[in-house]
């Protein structure tokens, strides 16, 4: 099939912009990715693009990754290179915390949103509307206003500081969109099938398990992913509610530490960097087949 | 096993009547259609006895029992939808067992009935599949093994064809109709497509906007419609109406269209009598317009020129477009007609057959 030339230059242009647009994006992260394999000394001396031009006498080792990760051990060569204060960074730590905040913070708001979506979109009941006009408005609510008056009630409740408290907070904050991005999905769902399984004798709650949950499955990944991101990547309600000690300290608030210890030191914020990257990257790529339809969820049917 | 009756149902939905005053009563064992034009209530009366919609006024009964408040599961029904509602992650053998494992029945059991339901529908290879690995016609089959399997008292389909093509919905049709002889169970099947309900059919329910036209068996529906809306709707192509008057002519009435008369028979000049001097809307299916050189014999023949003005050769006829003045109507006559568009010929009007209703308000068929 020979395309006319009109329809080769639209195509060469929307292809072209794409490419362009993709560079921009992806260009810095792939200087920081080059970064944080050079030594201290390279970086600050020259800069990451000089690794492609001269691959030969690039250097590139894992030692910054090493010492980020705390697993120098007792080798003499990368001990010389840390220098003070430097020798407890331990990022695996704040993996683990991190990992402890945000698995339950996921999966928490996306049972209670599941259920709640469901009852909303099928189930009659009195005030269902202005009900879930109020879930929905409390979309608009920035959680920042919410702080203060959270966490005196922590206090009280003796919450404060504990993982069970960012859960809640983390799921009480997630719910809304959740329960609406839910709700549109089910909503649309074939009203014939759950009507059949209706007339088969399944109640509310054997189709919600047995058929809503199944047959959801894009739109809570899709939301799963959205979720997962947000708290990975949250410092605010961390740094609030669990504080900032370092056996609760969680991977951003590591990494603001490391950058107010040694702001200068380029070759280990790189490596803390794509340390804390590599955990949503394998999220989004494990779940992102349904990402796609996710976010089509209930605007087309399919 | 069970009748089902409709007393003075009425549904509504805010200020709409869906179904208006709905009395039926469907016979055990009976295979009864309800037919109309979408938004006539066919399928609110059928979603009514499902326990989908809940009655706002009057009762249902299956058997001697009041279902009104009963839910929809111990009902004893089973229902086939005309999207089918399979259950997309579930394989075919789990979407028919769905019900009877809610339902407790012991694993052998299931198995059994799932297998035999199979069998009658001839998708016994199909039962590991998953629905979307399936043909509109297989898809069709589970959905109504899904029913069968239930053994329920009475079956609901609504419009289970019409997603299927031309040839298979035919076949279908005829698969239906095997199935009710072999169940013997009460079947009530929601259709828009006269030819089904005339196919399948004990008897017909005609509905409009929510209130029941004609309830009477195929035949006598087509042979004695009750109003202009149920000879229009029954029979195709539908049957032709002619604004006329009834006149005294020589030596009995006459219809008079204006651009052409016709006598009564003299069978139904008594029939008509009352009506002499008064307007009527006067029907005559397509059916009973012949081309003169091939008219049956022993019919009141009466007849009308008319111009051709279209021409569908069918094969076993040909379907003629035919004006007379303002009026159009059609005709259903001999393939071997040397009719030809554009021209003028004489029709032949079997007046036996022939209808008259009123022209006021419900536009009764006067009898």
């Amino acid at each position: 099939m020979k395309l006319k030339p009109h329809r080769l230059l639209a195509k060469v242009l929307v292809y072209g912009t794409l490419l362009l647009i993709a560079m921009v994006w992806t260009v810095p992260t792939f200087g920081l990715l080059v970064s944080s394999f050079r030594s201290a000394d390279d970086v600050s001396r020259s800069g990451w693009w000089t690794v492609l031009q001269n691959p030969a006498e690039a250097n590139l080792s894992l030692d910054n990754y090493r010492i980020v990760l705390g697993t120098a051990g007792d080798d003499p060569r990368l001990k010389a290179k840390i220098r003070a204060g430097q020798e407890n960074i331990n990022l695996l730590t704040s993996v683990v915390n991190s990992l402890t905040v945000t698995i339950p913070a996921t999966v928490i708001p996306i049972l209670i949103a599941a259920f709640a979506a469901y009852g909303f979109a099928w189930i009659r009941f009195p005030g269902r509307r202005p009900f879930f006009i109020g879930v929905v408005a409390l979309l608009v609510v920035p959680l920042q206003i919410s702080l203060i008056p959270i966490l005196r009630d922590y206090l009280k409740l003796d919450l404060n500081g504990t993982f069970l408290g960012v859960w809640l907070a983390h799921t009480g904050f997630g719910l809304p969109l959740a329960i609406y991005l839910l709700y549109n999905y089910i909503s649309s769902l074939p009203r014939d099938i759950l009507e059949s399984a209706f007339m088969d004798g399944a109640s509310h709650f054997t189709i919600f398990m047995r058929l809503v949950l199944p047959l959801s499955l894009p739109a809570l990944a899709s939301f799963a992913i959205f979720q997962f991101l947000w708290v990975w990547n949250d410092l605010l309600v961390a740094l609030v509610f669990l504080g900032a000690r370092p056996e609760v300290e969680v991977l951003t608030q590591r990494l603001l530490g490391m950058l107010g210890t040694f702001g200068t030191d380029w070759h280990l914020l790189t490596a803390g960097a794509f340390v804390s990257m590599v955990l949503p990257l394998v999220v989004f790529f494990s779940l992102q087949r349904y990402f796609v339809r996710g976010l089509l969820a209930g605007s087309v049917k399919g | 096993m069970a009748s089902v009756t409709y007393e003075h149902v009425t549904k509504r939905f805010g200020n709409v009547v869906a179904v208006n005053d709905l009395n039926i009563h469907i016979e055990d064992k009976e295979f009864l259609v309800l037919v109309g034009p979408s938004g006539c209530g066919k399928t609110t009366s059928l979603r009514l006895i499902a326990g989908l919609e809940e009655i706002t006024e009057g009762r249902i009964l299956i058997g001697d029992r009041v279902v009104n408040d009963i839910p929809p599961k111990d009902r004893d029904i089973a229902m086939v939808f005309q999207s089918y509602a399979l259950y997309p992650h579930m394989s075919v053998f789990d979407n028919m067992a769905f019900g009877l494992k809610l339902r407790k029945v012991p694993k052998a059991e299931i198995k059994r009935r799932v297998q035999e339901a199979a069998e009658i529908l001839g998708i016994e290879e199909l039962l590991d599949r998953k629905p979307r690995q399936l043909s509109g016609g297989q898809r069709q089959r589970v959905a109504v093994g899904r029913a069968i399997v239930r053994e329920p008292k009475v079956f609901l389909f609504d419009e289970p064809l019409s997603n299927l093509d031309a040839k298979l919905r035919v076949q279908t049709r005829a698969e239906i109709s095997k199935l009710h002889l072999r169940l013997q169970t009460t079947f009530i099947y929601v259709t828009h497509d006269q030819v089904e309900a005339m196919t399948m059919a004990t008897r017909i329910a005609v509905m409009k906007d929510g209130i029941l036209q004609q309830l009477d068996s195929p035949q006598s529906l087509y042979d004695y419609p009750a109003n202009v809306f149920v000879a229009g709707f029954i029979g195709s192509p539908a049957m032709n109406f002619f604004n006329a008057r009834l006149v005294r002519g020589d030596g009995g009435l006459v219809v008079d269209a204006g651009t052409f008369q016709v006598p009564v028979p003299a069978s139904l000049l008594e029939r008509y009598a009352a009506y002499e001097g008064k307007n009527v809307i006067f029907g005559i299916r397509p059916e009973d317009i012949h081309d003169p050189a091939f008219t049956p014999p022993d019919i009141s023949a009466a007849t009308v020129e008319a111009n051709v003005e279209v021409l569908e050769p069918m094969g076993n006829e040909v379907i003629l477009y035919l004006s007379s003045d303002s009026h159009s109507f059609g005709g259903r006559v001999d393939p071997r007609s040397q009719a030809r568009p554009g021209s003028k010929m004489q029709v032949i009007f079997n007046m036996d057959n022939m209808h008259l209703f009123e022209t006021d308000g419900d536009q009764k068929a006067i009898r």
